[in-house]
């Protein structure tokens, strides 16, 4: 048998984008600003977001995907709060990808949804490699995880349009230098915009809040 | 745990481009990884072994060219690679950088008969 070489020149994850693709433009048609919440465990997505529910859930209608490799224990406490929330359980897997997304799409009501918060699984290695359809990447790194992060995992924090430095009350306690790791980020992500805020204690929430109201009016408006 | 479903994707793309051409094995597939996209090879390897079977890409060959990271310097535009998690440039010291490669993840050819 003769050996023949087929050039292919794709992306592995083609499939993957070209549903993140679809995915989008759904919640573009309804007007769903979308937003994907990635960090490490324990770094504070579920509090971030139970904040933000209740933050501005009199000013904007919001959804919810939770990411979880097993347990519905967030979406629990999400749907407690009376907001539209569905789980997906990726059975050990480490990311959400656009698939999952799409089937946890069918289960929320789009129509009245202003604002999509999505809970990606917990992990700095692989979630940004998989776009899922969303608007803006939040990454949330905490202080007890270490300022050198960012040299640990540089394409995460390149991926991101907002890093929100958690658990920032814990400074005294810490030696994290913040201006060293701003400066760090930045030099990664010139476009990057970086909040230092607390969920536990609501220091420096509100700009956080401002930012993303805006990004839901600007989506609406579009 | 990702590999996996790498693996998942780059076997159908492969059995997609070799049914295209109505190639009856797939002997090898070449691929471009870069550093930065975290995959491992032993592991694709791995899943792909057992994903491929009863597949005309059983017992294929999984060849990764790796890609190191290379950044630009948004100061001097010298580009260089990061040593020992050291992102400042080596000639101007600024921290400024963009990504120039070590994100690939695609198929550069398959091999079949």
């Amino acid at each position: 048998m003769t050996v023949k070489v087929i050039k292919v020149g794709e992306d592995i994850l083609g499939a993957n984008e070209e549903k993140a693709r679809a995915n989008k433009s759904r919640l573009d048609s309804h007007g769903v600003l979308t937003v994907d919440v990635m960090s490490s465990p324990g770094a504070g997505k579920t509090s971030l977001i139970m904040s933000t529910i209740k933050h501005i859930k009199d000013k904007a209608r919001i959804s919810v995907i939770e990411g979880d490799v097993a347990s519905s224990v967030d979406a629990d406490k999400i749907n407690e709060m009376g907001i539209p929330v569905v789980q997906i359980n990726t059975a050990g897997g480490c990311h959400l990808d656009a698939n999952m997304v799409e089937n946890a799409l069918n289960g929320l009501p789009l129509e009245n949804t202003d604002l999509l918060l999505i809970e990606n699984v917990g992990n700095l290695i692989c979630p940004n490699a998989f776009i899922l359809g969303e608007d803006k990447r939040v990454m949330i790194s905490s202080l007890p995880e270490g300022d050198d992060k960012p040299y640990k995992y540089p394409a995460m924090f390149a991926d991101s349009d907002v890093v929100l430095l958690n658990k920032i009350d814990l400074q005294p306690h810490l030696d994290f230098n913040v201006e060293g790791f701003k400066k760090t980020v930045t030099g990664m992500n010139p476009d990057v915009i970086i909040f230092s805020v607390s969920c536990k204690t609501s220091e420096g929430m509100e700009a956080w809040f401002d930012w993303l109201e805006s990004a839901v009016k600007g989506k609406k408006n579009r | 745990m990702h590999e996996y479903s790498i693996t998942e994707s780059l076997l159908a793309l492969a059995l997609e481009k070799a049914n295209e051409a109505k190639a009856g094995k797939i002997t090898r597939i070449n691929l471009v990884v870069g550093e930065l996209s975290g995959v491992v090879g032993e592991c694709v390897q791995f899943y792909f072994d057992f994903l491929a079977k009863d597949t005309i890409a059983s017992g294929a060959e999984l060849a990764f060219e790796t890609k190191p990271t290379t950044v630009r310097c948004h100061k001097c535009n010298n580009v260089f690679t990061p040593e020992n998690g050291n992102w400042a440039c080596p000639e101007c010291r600024e921290t400024g950088i963009e990504i120039v490669s070590g994100r690939e993840c695609y198929m550069e050819s398959i091999e079949v008969e």
